[in-house]
């Protein structure tokens, strides 16, 4: 009896659960091993910044399939184990002193926050991981002061859970403009706007130089020299690809691990997927390395059919999209931020907008606040490399749409 | 077979909609709607890829 087939995936969250659950219920039955740095199983992180810190009570989000995948005989799930290298000419994965042979390997190890090469005292926070968003809501119930550093999506997240929570807070940001490598300078300010219409005070321009307190962090001091109290910070500033495992294994990495449009590594039989993955996207003729819920999980399950079905194995070609929800407040964004957007519906300075990024006369992005029934008809849009002019007349649609539904009411 | 959807799950992320837009749709109140009583068997594993990609885990398939 010849061995059987191993298919190996390192990372244990959304991408590494769907690769996982792909091979799984391939006819060729695979043998599945995943291997995840935590503790626990495959759970989703969305809600980590929004629900899991407004509620005492909410247990850890669930994802679908993630304990299927323990039970499921054909799978071995190996937790709180760190990888610590690939041998990809001896097709072995590393945890250490331990080896895991591979015949097809998966790499899904996500992306880990950025830090400030800072000392930072007791209280001060990065949010990732379960583990993480229980310990900073475990002291937001003192409420107090929290200072947010990074006016990003999962900073904004963090600010608008903790105001719904009663605390104070401040919102500091190294740049004149919010957001603006996401969704450029204009929608950034427009959308860094919202924070101060809740009462949370948002200071751009601030950079931090450090922290006060020694046993637990009391304020926070930025490079004007002036302090902002802080019972509390979370610190949300990015992330980066979680490669450093990698280094010197003959993987090319360039900003993640960089794949061709089948997310193919340049190593053989080695693929990777979700937040690590910098893949050729071919509907944009550009690598990407993106961290959203959805794109990790598709490459999960594209990979995994690419590596299991070589000869049928397609591109992953596929119009980004990320939502984010503050406040009373839904932004959503679909396609590539190129350029200066122009607003198609609604103004900037409104509670609702539609604004579109051009590149020549392809529309190839779409920004919405509280739009959530036009955002998925510019998705479309772009993913059949519609043109502005198409983009206008949807809009002009959507438009009359709603001034008929208020006509009626 | 049919198309369920729980509404105490679903937040209107609308990726159901973008994948199958004669199948799905956020209506002007910001909820979804699905817009066909039934789909035939043939789609099956269409569905069920759309019903992976829910965010919120808030589509399954029944009988």
């Amino acid at each position: 009896m010849s061995a059987p087939f191993e298919f190996v995936v390192v990372g244990a969250s959304l991408a590494g659960l769907n690769a996982a659950r792909a091979a799984l219920q391939h006819p060729s039955a695979p043998r599945v091993t995943v291997i995840g740095a935590e503790e626990h199983l495959p759970y989703d992180r969305p809600p980590l910044s929004k629900a899991v810190l407004k509620s005492d009570e909410h247990e850890r989000p669930a994802l679908f399939g993630s304990a299927e995948l323990a039970e499921h005989e054909g799978c071995t799930v190996i937790l709180g184990a760190t990888a610590t290298g690939v041998d990809t000419a001896g097709h072995v994965v590393r945890l250490g002193e331990r080896e895991v042979r591979y015949d097809v390997l998966v790499i899904a190890t996500g992306a880990t926050p950025r830090t400030l090469p800072l000392e930072t005292p007791p209280g001060v926070h990065t949010l990732r991981t379960w583990d993480d968003a229980v310990a900073i809501r475990s002291q937001m119930r003192a409420g107090g002061r929290m200072v947010v550093i990074g006016a990003g999506f999962i900073g904004s997240e963090v600010a608008a859970s903790a105001k719904e929570r009663g605390m104070d807070v401040v919102i500091v940001e190294a740049l004149e403009v919010p957001l603006a490598r996401a969704v450029g300078e204009t929608a950034g300010a427009a959308l860094g706007s919202i924070h101060g219409r809740h009462g949370v005070d948002l200071r751009l321009g601030s950079g931090v130089i450090g922290f006060e307190g020694e046993d637990r962090v009391t304020g926070v001091t930025l490079s004007d020299g002036s302090t902002v109290p802080a019972d509390l910070v979370v610190v949300g500033i990015g992330a980066l690809p979680q490669t450093s495992w990698l280094d010197g294994g003959g993987i090319e990495i360039d900003n993640g691990i960089v794949c061709d449009s089948h997310l193919r590594t340049s190593a053989p039989d080695v693929f990777a997927a979700g937040d690590v993955a910098r893949w050729d996207n071919p509907l944009f003729a550009r690598h990407m390395r993106i961290e959203h819920w959805t794109s990790a999980q598709e490459q999960g399950s594209h990979a995994a059919q690419n590596a299991l079905d070589p000869g049928a194995a397609t591109a992953y070609s596929h119009v980004p999209y990320f939502w984010s929800d503050w406040y009373d407040s839904r932004i959503q964004f679909v396609g590539v931020p190129s350029g200066t957007p122009e607003i198609v519906d609604g103004s900037w300075d409104a509670e609702a907008f539609t604004a579109i990024y051009r590149e020549g006369d392809r529309v190839v992005g779409a920004l919405t606040l509280n739009r959530r029934a036009d955002i998925m008809k510019y998705r479309v849009l772009i993913a059949a490399s519609k043109t502005v002019e198409d983009a206008r007349a949807l809009a002009r649609d959507r438009a009359e749409a709603r001034a008929l539904k208020a006509a009626r009411a | 077979m049919k198309i369920h959807l729980d509404r105490a799950k679903c937040t209107a992320l609308g990726v159901c909609e973008s994948m199958a837009p004669e199948w799905f749709e956020v209506n002007e109140d910001g909820d979804l709607d699905v817009l066909v009583d039934e789909v035939d068997e043939g789609q099956r594993e269409r569905l069920e890829e759309i019903v992976r990609a829910c965010p919120t885990a808030a589509l399954s398939l029944g009988d």
